[in-house]
């Protein structure tokens, strides 16, 4: 596999909160004071989903400098990330546990913490940082609300939610999420990974991190059916959507599916004027780690063919996450205009704040 | 080209649809209003026969939530797989590159017929009636 040439803008990389006590300064007085009476800043809130023992959630040169967190160490990304693939920017993503805690308030005030440590402790620290918001996505308006106080900083780029919640995400209950999102023209950043009110497969508990990890595919794909079909590109018609860790060869067949039944069964969906795979192609955006496609050429360019677009791909690390040694990011076999595209052309496309200066940056 | 005399359009009252047969070919001719289409008894789809199925509207919407029964009455859905189909035009609205064929129909009346060259008069021609002639 190559490298990424220079300049390159990776969407999906891990920050990783060290300890929950290390948001506690971010707290207001309320919670601070509460989170310690109740011992919670002992807890580690590490998101079963995205074990940080586990094998394909650290690769063992990116583990921490000093046995930390992998991801929790700015040096470490800076030197194993920012310099060492010569990027222009990168889109920070924290998954935490305090973002899918049950009590709502809690988690928005562990929300607002996140981002405001975010910004001060990373964004400050270098020009090339972004990140999405993080919030409490099972408390929707809550969750708008925090997008509207953080919004303000450029900065942040995208609105960060899990493949995996409470209900299926084109559902209404989301949508003052969605038209925060609009408006401040950030996408939504749909990452690997679930809160657990549901199994992650649809036939129950697995027993397996290897069954977990590839039902994730499946959970996108209902995702993104639901957000078609319930309507929320209808909607909100500039809303972007970007499928993180989400693998694409499940895409083509996604699609063909969903197309050949909406002709038999539109009457029920009536505002869905467009086939779902146009829908799909116009709006959903998908990083490129882990890239789960077949191993022989001739397959990988079906494969190409199929997704149907050269829009859709959008380079990533998924630092610091183990899809491939040493600086070959950019997956083997992929034509010459395609990765342009995919480092270069396809996030500036995907993120509009992107291309603000970064006078106005911090506006 | 030639014309076939297939109905007395008195037999297909508006709403209603009558399945005819013309040159060997099974016609559901359809009368929307009192004006008269033909589509062939074959979906483009999977060649059910199309004109059995139930003569709908269909909905439309500008956002999600809103619905709106529209071209009510003028609309066939296919008993198979359930394409709709434009009965005035054959357009298919479940799949924008596929039609189910249309044929022109005139009506004529008996005293016209009476004088010109028709084949397959599949129903006797008096002069006093009006009649559904499809000409393909």
């Amino acid at each position: 596999m190559p490298a990424p040439l220079p300049g390159a803008i990776d969407c999906d990389l891990h920050i990783a909160v060290p300890q929950t006590r290390t948001l506690v300064p971010f707290l207001d007085e309320y919670w601070a004071d509460h989170v310690r009476i109740r011992g919670v800043e002992s807890q580690s809130y590490q998101m079963s989903s995205l074990p940080p023992r586990a094998p394909l959630s650290v690769r063992p040169d990116w583990q921490a400098s000093d046995g930390a967190l992998p991801g929790s160490h700015f040096g470490d990304l800076k030197s194993k990330v920012l310099d060492q693939f010569k990027l222009k920017f990168a889109v920070c993503n924290c998954i935490h546990g305090t973002q899918i805690m049950l009590s709502e308030d809690m988690s928005l005030a562990f929300c607002k913490a996140t981002n405001d440590w975010l910004a001060k402790e990373w964004l400050d620290r270098d020009p090339r940082l972004r990140a999405s918001i993080v919030v409490p996505a099972e408390s929707p308006e809550l969750a708008a609300e925090e997008i509207e106080r953080v919004a303000i900083d450029r900065r942040f780029v995208q609105i960060l939610m899990l493949a995996m919640g409470e209900r299926p995400l084109g559902r209404r209950s989301y949508w003052p999420i969605y038209r925060a999102a609009e408006f401040h023209k950030l996408p939504i950043g749909i990452h690997a990974g679930s809160n657990y009110r549901h199994p992650p497969s649809s036939i129950g508990w697995p027993s397996y991190y290897l069954e977990d990890y590839v039902a994730q595919a499946q959970a996108f794909a209902a995702q993104l059916l639901s957000l078609v079909t319930e309507g929320v590109f209808v909607k909100f018609p500039e809303l972007k959507i970007v499928m993180m860790e989400s693998g694409v060869t499940w895409l083509p067949g996604t699609i063909w599916r969903a197309d050949k039944t909406w002709r038999a069964v539109r009457f029920e969906v009536p505002w869905l004027h467009q086939a779902p795979g146009e829908v799909i192609r116009d709006h959903v955006r998908f990083t490129i780690q882990p890239f789960d496609a077949p191993s022989r050429r001739e397959q990988l360019e079906r494969l190409l063919e199929q997704l149907g677009s050269e829009d859709i791909l959008l380079f990533s690390t998924d630092y610091p996450h183990w899809h491939f040694d040493g600086d070959d990011a950019v997956p083997d076999g992929l034509p010459d205009a395609l990765v342009r595209k995919m480092l270069f052309d396809n996030p500036l496309m995907t993120y509009p704040r992107l291309s603000h200066t970064a006078r106005d940056s911090l506006e | 080209m030639a014309k076939y005399v297939v109905a007395l359009a008195s037999q297909i009252p508006p709403g209603q649809c009558k399945i005819v047969s013309a040159a060997g070919r099974e016609i559901g001719v359809y009368n929307i209003d009192n004006a008269f289409y033909a589509l062939v008894n074959r979906c483009p789809h999977e060649g059910a026969a199309v004109c059995r199925g139930d003569i709908v509207g269909r909905p439309d919407s500008d956002m999600p939530g809103t619905y709106r029964l529209i071209q009510r009455g003028e609309m066939v859905r296919c008993p198979w797989h359930g394409w709709l189909f434009e009965i005035k035009t054959g357009q298919s609205w479940c799949d924008s590159a596929t039609r189910a064929r249309s044929i022109p129909v005139v009506v004529e009346t008996g005293e016209a017929l009476t004088r010109g060259l028709f084949q397959a008069e599949t129903v006797p021609v008096t002069v006093e009636d009006r009649y559904i002639v499809l000409e393909f």
